[in-house]
């Protein structure tokens, strides 16, 4: 590894790759690869800096997985993708992969993929051939958790993310858009839902045990007890073993709410994480509030969070990010980057102060990935 | 059988750019297997893993369109592989 720093962009057209130095100063635009792929995500493996995954599909063609051994220089297509079994009893069929995570540094060569419709898969050999998580995919209650339906976004309901407790593989969350966070603690034999006090405002019980839409979820890394959520329907933290979250979007400003997709933990204080709010009133426009973006930071764990626009467009600027858009780099001064459906991308060197543009003109973005340069 | 089988411009990363192949197989799905097996990749890409057709992809047996892989094909037949995609 070099202290070099690379962006992976995924986006509706193809995949981007942004590189600078150590001191983040100046970006160089690569690409695109696979121009034309809608690119769901484009991740890099920290635990060889060199194997690298794309989630990748097209308006005609079905889903498939493209993969890199030797930090991107050259690409192929993995022999067997994320597929149900062909005597699936509910007749699924794989509609593209959405989020791709590696698995746990005790067991390298392991990443973990939910696809759309929702459904989690798992490799053992680099995302080389994939294997249902029968745990998940056949569960009694699947159906209820995951009931068939056209729409969402991006084009249908995914398994919207997957979390690995860096203290053992066995325990793991995932963020669903109908079944809320769902938790295992033996790697996918079992699930139960983990939503108390998460509110449905589209239900007529507003506190179901499951049917939430979880947008994104992350673990603090130095309190992996510590759960942070960014949920369809306000921002929430929760504290394990408690199993009840707390709605700490509550103490944003009236005015500015607590709706958006993405919600970033800092790497060294458990007490830091940074949201990109929007606009989730009337028709949920979710654009930058009154078109002036700005990221939240909290660094009292949710009692209290400030505004972050230095740089952003003063006005007239109708941000989208999507819920893999946002993302830090671990460094320090932590670096925080985000791109919006606009093809822009945006970045702060100094944990949020102020804000620059450092590419634009990409179709829309549909994930943004910080990793060292190997 | 043989047959003669369209590769739409979607497909042609896969066949080192050919656009029209030769290909055996009695039915739409041995075609597409025999493909498969030369082109590690093009059938799942076309056709799903309950062997239906995807649904911005379109596959004739001559004039006659089919959406599953059963149907059956002659000597001679010419396979048709088209992608179809409104919207941008």
């Amino acid at each position: 590894m070099t202290d070099d720093i690379q962006l992976l962009i995924g986006t509706r057209k193809g995949a981007w790759t942004l590189r600078s130095d150590a001191a983040r100063k100046t970006w160089s635009v690569e690409g695109p690869l696979f121009l034309g792929q809608i690119i769901n995500h484009f991740v890099v493996d920290p635990r060889d800096g060199r194997t690298m995954l794309m989630a990748a599909s097209t308006g005609h063609l079905g889903p498939t997985i493209l993969r890199s051994t030797d930090g991107g220089k050259t690409w192929a297509e993995a022999r067997q993708p994320p597929a149900f079994s062909k005597d699936d009893p509910h007749g699924r069929t794989v509609h593209h992969t959405f989020w791709l995570e590696p698995g746990h540094a005790d067991e390298p060569g392991v990443w973990w993929a939910g696809v759309s419709p929702q459904a989690l898969f798992r490799s053992a050999d680099q995302g080389d051939t994939w294997e249902g998580v029968a745990g998940l995919n056949e569960h009694p209650k699947v159906l209820d958790w995951f009931p068939p339906m056209d729409g969402g976004t991006p084009d249908g309901p995914m398994v919207a993310g997957i979390v690995i407790d860096p203290r053992g593989a066995r325990h793991m969350y995932l963020a669903t858009p109908t079944a809320g966070v769902l938790e295992t603690t033996d790697q996918g034999a079992t699930w139960a839902p983990l939503n108390e006090n998460v509110r449905c405002d589209y239900l007529p019980d507003p506190y179901p045990e499951y049917g939430q839409d979880a947008h994104q979820i992350a673990l603090a890394p130095t309190n992996p007890d510590r759960l942070w959520q960014q949920n369809h329907c306000g921002i929430y933290r929760l504290d394990r073993p408690a199993r009840r979250w707390d709605r700490i979007g509550d103490n944003m400003p009236r005015e500015v709410g607590d709706i958006g997709f993405s919600i970033v933990p800092h790497p060294r204080c458990a007490e830091t994480a940074w949201v990109f709010p929007m606009d989730g009133t009337e028709v949920w426009p979710r654009v930058s509030p009154g078109g002036k973006p700005a990221v939240y930071r909290t660094r009292d764990g949710g009692a209290s969070w400030e505004r972050q626009d230095k740089g952003f467009p003063r006005e007239q600027g109708w941000f989208t990010v999507k819920r893999q858009a946002m993302c830090g780099d671990g460094r320090d001064p932590f670096g925080l980057y985000l791109g919006t459906t606009g093809g822009e991308v945006w970045m702060s060197g100094d944990e949020g102060e102020s804000f620059r543009q450092i590419a634009a003109h990409l179709p829309e973005i549909y994930s943004v990935v910080a990793a060292p340069l190997p | 059988m043989s047959v003669s089988v369209l590769i739409p411009s979607q497909l042609t990363a896969y066949t080192d750019g050919a656009t029209r192949l030769a290909a055996a197989g009695a039915t739409v799905g041995e075609v597409l297997d025999d493909l498969d097996a030369r082109f590690p990749g093009l059938r799942f890409r076309v056709v799903d893993e309950q062997d239906r057709v995807r649904r911005h992809m379109r596959i004739f047996v001559g004039r006659r369109e089919t959406r599953t892989t059963g149907v059956s094909v002659a000597d001679g037949d010419e396979v048709l592989i088209f992608g179809a995609l409104s919207g941008g």
